[in-house]
């Protein structure tokens, strides 16, 4: 399972173009808002964990369809399924996950500190908001291993995981947006929603690989 | 196939499309009959329902956009049982009451937030509120194009029939989650003012129509299903057999 | 009261176009399909399990 995680890991980093697309894309989306919403600094403070977290929702889900169709096409998903009476599968899954978010979505929790500050965001709600993406950008990414699996056969299945995903994702955002909240304004709680964030990421990390595997065997017999 | 088919004991009764066929054919009649009965009833009832003191005319949107809201839910949870169906038992009929069922219930959704948009009009001034319980039929209208989307995606039934068993399920065990966060965002958010119909209780003389409709449209929604499902099992004889038909194409200049 | 007879009537109005789209959908389908199914057995195509001899 090691072996696996750094094979990953580095076939993630060798296609180097795929994570600078994906933080670039976070950048552009938040580059974007004040445009919309206008240049007040105010706003953007009040409006700033929101929009770094459906900006770094929208770039997770940007790379989710490449988490099963590259293995597909060089064949080594057969090869992983068929393996699976050594390794559970849905260990395997979750350690693809794993990996993913290593590679792709880490770079967008370490980048969105220097995206808060473009939002004007107090360095307390800048320090949250990236705490919050540090634990439940995972949730999403297995969520989304689970639209990825099943989408796995479809040769352009990429708007269809967003579609799919996308409904799902909206507890890790409600409660990544609050944890944030809560952190800087008084009266609302932070520990709470961040703990029910964690509990959400701690429950997909069962759910998501599970039902990813049996998709994924699915598709292959 | 067969092989599983056998294994289901007295399931296969139902496991037989042929079987199937014929008891649609004898029950659909009947149940499209008490279907329009039943919801002329309902009609005629509501019509004849007393305006409410608080809400006047309006509540007669209630009579169809509580059937629609409960339609949307009970047709959620026969997905669910029929994914299960194909998981499980790999029972050959689930799949397609799961795909027969999925456009039905988008529809009742669809229309239970357009009615209840049309009753939150007059009632609280805006046509949408992000209520807890809007929000939570949203998303599952939300997630029944999602499903839609993916059976209609992909060719081979039998792969389609697994993925959206799968999503199904997960979508299905998801939504205490979303209803839970929604509710959380909602008390956070404070809404300016929601006007809370659940506690008030609803008197006798509009209790009545609104049974009989749900009924009617229970039994609606029941048969447009066997109808749907009907539809996909001639569907895919027709393909299977233009399968056959291509073949014995193929092979008939070697004769 | 009369005002919000409007939105009344609107509901009742979209509900009954929206049922009626889904039925008529349905009474289509059907028709494509068993047009089809003629067709094809007109054409002396059989399904498998007809040869089988699992019906007359």
């Amino acid at each position: 399972m090691g072996a696996l995680f750094v094979r990953e890991v580095r076939l993630g980093l060798r296609s180097g173009a795929g994570i600078l697309i994906g933080v670039l894309f976070f950048l552009a989306v938040i580059a974007v808002v004040p445009f919309g919403v206008g240049p007040d600094l105010k706003l953007l403070a009040r409006i700033g964990a929101a929009m770094l977290w459906i900006g770094a929702l929208l770039a997770t889900l940007l790379g989710l369809d490449r988490l099963f169709q590259a293995d597909r096409d060089d064949g080594s998903l057969d090869l992983l399924i068929m393996a699976s009476e050594r390794h559970l599968l849905t260990l395997t899954v979750l350690v693809k996950c794993l990996a993913h978010w290593t590679v792709s979505v880490l770079p967008l929790v370490v980048a969105s500190p220097l995206l808060g500050l473009f939002m004007n965001m107090e360095p307390a709600a800048i320090g949250a908001t990236t705490a919050t993406l540090l634990v439940g950008t995972p949730a999403i990414t297995l969520i989304g291993a689970v639209g990825a699996a099943v989408a796995v056969s479809l040769p352009r299945g990429g708007l269809l995981v967003s579609v799919i995903v996308l409904p799902l994702t909206v507890p890790v955002l409600i409660f990544g947006v609050s944890a944030s909240y809560g952190a800087v304004e008084d009266p609302a709680p932070f520990l709470a929603p961040f703990l029910i964030l964690a509990a959400i990421t701690l429950f997909f990390a069962v759910l998501g690989p599970l039902a990813a595997a049996a998709a994924l065997k699915s598709s292959a017999d | 196939m067969s092989e599983t088919v056998s294994k289901t004991g007295r399931w296969i009764d139902w496991a037989n499309p042929t079987r199937f066929m014929s008891f649609a054919g004898v029950i659909l009649p009947w149940l499209a009959g008490l279907t329009l009965i039943v919801l002329a009833g309902g009609l005629w009832m509501s019509m004849q329902a007393p305006d409410d003191y608080q809400q006047g005319a309006t509540v007669k949107i209630m009579f169809i956009h509580v059937p629609f809201a409960w339609l949307s839910m009970m047709c959620y949870t026969i997905m669910t049982i029929a994914a299960l169906g194909t998981l499980v038992w790999r029972h050959p009929l689930a799949d397609v009451s799961a795909k027969a069922a999925a456009p039905i219930g988008a529809v009742f959704t669809a229309l239970a937030l357009i009615t209840g948009s049309l009753w939150g009009k007059p009632m609280w001034g805006t046509w949408w509120v992000w209520d807890a319980r809007l929000t939570s039929v949203f998303v599952l209208f939300l997630m029944y194009l999602g499903i839609i989307a993916l059976t209609r995606a992909m060719d081979d039934p039998a792969k389609s029939a697994r993925a959206t068993a799968i999503l199904t399920l997960v979508g299905f065990i998801n939504i205490p989650i979303i209803k839970f966060s929604v509710d959380w965002w909602n008390t956070l958010h404070q809404p300016a003012s929601v006007f809370r119909m659940g506690g008030s209780t609803i008197d006798g003389s509009l209790l009545r129509p609104l049974l009989v409709m749900a009924i009617g449209f229970t039994l609606l929604f029941f048969t447009l299903h066997l109808m749907a499902m009907r539809n996909e099992i001639w569907r895919r004889r027709v393909v299977a057999m233009r399968r056959v038909a291509a073949r014995n194409a193929d092979r008939g200049p070697v004769q | 009261m009369s005002s919000h007879a409007g939105f009344v009537i609107a509901a009742y109005g979209v509900s009954f176009i929206a049922l009626a789209g889904l039925i008529g959908w349905v009474f289509i389908d059907q028709r494509l399909q068993n047009r089809a199914l003629r067709q094809l057995e007109s054409r002396g195509v059989r399904r498998r399990s007809e040869g089988k001899g699992a019906q007359p």
